[in-house]
């Protein structure tokens, strides 16, 4: 590893990662900001805290996730051979849960009884519900409109587990509007309330404890790429919405120099139609939702509206710690359109019979264009970070198939 | 100096305290805007809060959210709010105007262009809500050449340790949130209130008015008894909202009822 310059220093104490980051909320937040924080600077290092949470997410997620190679898919590209993270297998079936548990536990420890999230595409939403049923904490899950439309099969989930899912019906009706929600319930409530964020970004500290919560995910990858495959492998993709599984796969490998790596955004329609989701792609840095970040917006500073396929990555910013990736040039961060997507998505349906999630498939796309460019004694670890059953209803309406 | 301290200071001498409406640029447009904010100065109103439009305004209710959507409906920009101010100030140069808005226009704008272009405007002061001290440092280096205040908030979760910070880079006045909420919320406490203005006052003296939750003249008036002004915002974004052809008589009755019940 190296030791002049690692990637493992940031954020800084205020959660910055060079400009980006930082702890944008309006007052009333702050304190509570400073008491998340400090508990999670007490519990971080506790032995009792980490027993709990390495057991829940052995027992309880089934870690660790296995790493496949996916041999016939690599054969059929004819380029690098394509190993694949299966957090798709994880209880709730998505990464999403290695960070619920994670915060659930700081919420337990911090004794408060309420909880509440945002969601897009639901999978944060019942990985939210689905620890907070196993703890007996009350769940509000914020959701947009049009996201509870698209699906309604997570929406049904949440209300199973025993949480209220409140649709958001101002701005876009998507995921950043259940983030706005989110925050104002949170500012009402911040007394007996923990606010459970599904991805790295947001005010400090949650870049910072999403990350280690979810990098597991790159130990365990790293780990079974020396176990498996005799060495580091040469490529890493994964797909970036907020960029919470994206961080977790890259996080344990940044420092070591001979690994790239991919983060995919959600190019929709493509890049130069405007209909897409691809803040770091197309955007620039500004400020929304508690950080300074890459973020999708009009020359007057007003948000706008993104377009993807998949509703987890439709969203206009994503994680200040990406941002500050991009910018050093550690990771590269690319796009894949919704029509490479669903090719993507059938392919490896047919070809190795895993369905998997939208948001995925994206990772899986790019994977397939970089492969090619690759020689067959090469590696790539691609973030299978959710599975696709939650999709049948969108695919089968893009493939004009009535249920 | 704005004309802020100047204001507070009048006010003083004459043992009155200080009634700052809320309402968004462009709600419902931007000619009807200015006309309000002349109303308001005629009804009684000794400062001016104008909200630049957001797609994002996280910390406002519902009743401000909508106000922000009808104005970015009509495309209305922190230039366009500027040029309104510039409009204003064309026949009331006594009034201080104050913009409430949040980070991303300001950025999106550059701090040094915006903090030009708010002292050409003929702007007092500013407040980002979401934008608490530690993150203001290049905002302020923006504004202080130009005499701009920068208004802090200042919430019942706030400690002393951080009323002090706050304290050290404010001016103009400090914003006193009454209720941890969003705007128009409704459980508005004035025992509270008194309590942490005694609070504010060990560590600043500057003037402290008091918003969030005061929607008629009889909150206004208990606040206009322990704070040196008092904000009222999703009431009179309400009146404007409420009433179709007859906005600026509604809206200036509203805060003629307000500057009444405040009045010594």
């Amino acid at each position: 590893m190296s030791t002049k310059s690692s990637f493992n220093n940031v954020p800084d104490s205020e959660g910055r990662f060079g400009e980006f980051g930082g702890r944008f909320v309006a007052e009333t937040l702050m304190a509570p900001l400073d008491e998340l924080t400090e508990a999670y600077k007490r519990l971080k290092n506790d032995p009792e805290f980490i027993r709990e949470f390495d057991e829940d997410l052995a027992h309880y997620v089934g870690r660790p996730s296995p790493l496949y190679l996916a041999k016939r898919w690599s054969d059929q590209i004819g380029g690098a051979q394509i190993y694949l993270k299966r957090e798709d297998l994880n209880h709730t079936g998505a990464h999403k849960v290695n960070n619920t548990i994670g915060q659930a536990l700081l919420a337990k420890a911090m004794g408060k009884k309420r909880i509440i999230a945002e969601t897009g595409a639901g999978q944060h939403g019942v990985a939210t519900a689905t620890v907070a049923a196993r703890l007996g904490l009350e769940c509000v899950v914020f959701m947009g409109a049009e996201d509870i439309q698209r699906q309604s099969l997570n929406v049904y989930r949440m209300k199973l587990l025993g949480a209220k899912v409140v649709s958001v019906t101002s701005g876009t009706k998507t995921l950043k509007d259940a983030m706005n929600e989110a925050m104002r319930d949170w500012v009402t409530t911040v007394d007996d309330t923990f606010y459970i964020i599904g991805t790295v970004a947001g005010p400090h500290p949650y870049p910072l404890l999403v990350r280690d919560f979810q990098a597991v995910i790159g130990r365990e990858a790293r780990r079974q790429s020396l176990e498996q495959a005799g060495r580091l492998p040469d490529a890493l993709v994964a797909c970036v919405g907020g960029g919470s599984n994206a961080i977790g796969l890259f996080h344990p490998f940044l420092d070591d120099e001979s690994v790239a790596m991919y983060g995919v955004e959600a190019g929709g329609l493509g890049l130069e139609s405007g209909k897409h989701a691809a803040p770091i792609c197309k955007g620039k840095p500004g400020v929304l939702h508690g950080n300074r970040t890459y973020l999708m917006e009009d020359e007057n500073g007003q948000i706008i509206g993104t377009h993807s396929i998949s509703a987890g990555l439709d969203y206009p910013g994503v994680g200040p710690e990406h941002s500050w990736l991009n910018d050093l040039k550690r990771v590269n961060y690319v796009a894949a359109t919704d029509d490479e997507t669903l090719e993507a998505f059938h392919e490896l349906t047919r070809v190795e019979g895993i369905i998997p999630a939208l948001e995925s498939s994206h990772a899986l796309a790019y994977t397939k264009k970089l492969a090619k460019t690759m020689d067959k004694d090469q590696i790539i670890i691609t973030n299978l970070s959710g599975r696709g059953d939650k999709d049948i209803h969108t695919v089968a309406q893009l493939d004009g198939v009535t249920l | 100096m704005s004309r802020l301290t100047p204001c507070f200071e009048n006010l003083k001498s004459q043992g009155k305290k200080a009634l700052v409406p809320y309402f968004v640029a462009g709600d419902p447009d931007l000619e009807i805007t200015l006309a309000i904010m002349h109303q308001c100065v005629e009804s009684g109103a000794d400062i001016l809060e104008i909200g630049v439009p957001f797609s994002d305004p996280m910390a406002e209710g519902p009743v401000i959210q909508a106000a922000h959507e009808r104005a970015l409906e009509k495309n209305v920009s922190l230039n366009d709010t500027l040029a309104l101010v510039a409009k204003f100030r064309e026949t009331n140069d006594k009034t201080p105007v104050l913009l409430m808005g949040y980070a991303n226009p300001v950025e999106a704008m550059g701090y040094t262009s915006f903090a030009d272009n708010a002292k050409a405007a003929g702007v007092d002061a500013i407040l980002l809500v979401d934008m608490p001290p530690e993150e203001s440092v290049k905002l302020q280096n923006a504004l202080k050449p130009h005499g701009i205040d920068n208004i802090f908030l200042i919430s019942p979760t706030t400690n002393d340790d951080r009323i002090a910070k706050i304290a050290k880079v404010a001016s103009g006045f400090l914003y006193y949130v009454s209720l941890k909420g969003v705007t128009g919320a409704g459980h508005f406490d004035i025992r509270s209130v008194e309590e942490n203005l005694a609070r504010i006052s060990r560590f600043s003296d500057l003037p402290v008015c008091v918003g969030f939750g005061i929607k008629d003249a009889d909150s206004a008036k208990q606040v206009a008894n322990v704070a040196d002004g008092v904000v009222v915002g999703s009431a009179v974004v309400n009146v404007i909202e409420t009433s179709k052809s007859n906005i600026l008589e509604s809206v200036g009755s509203f805060v003629r009822s307000l500057d009444e019940a405040i009045a010594p």
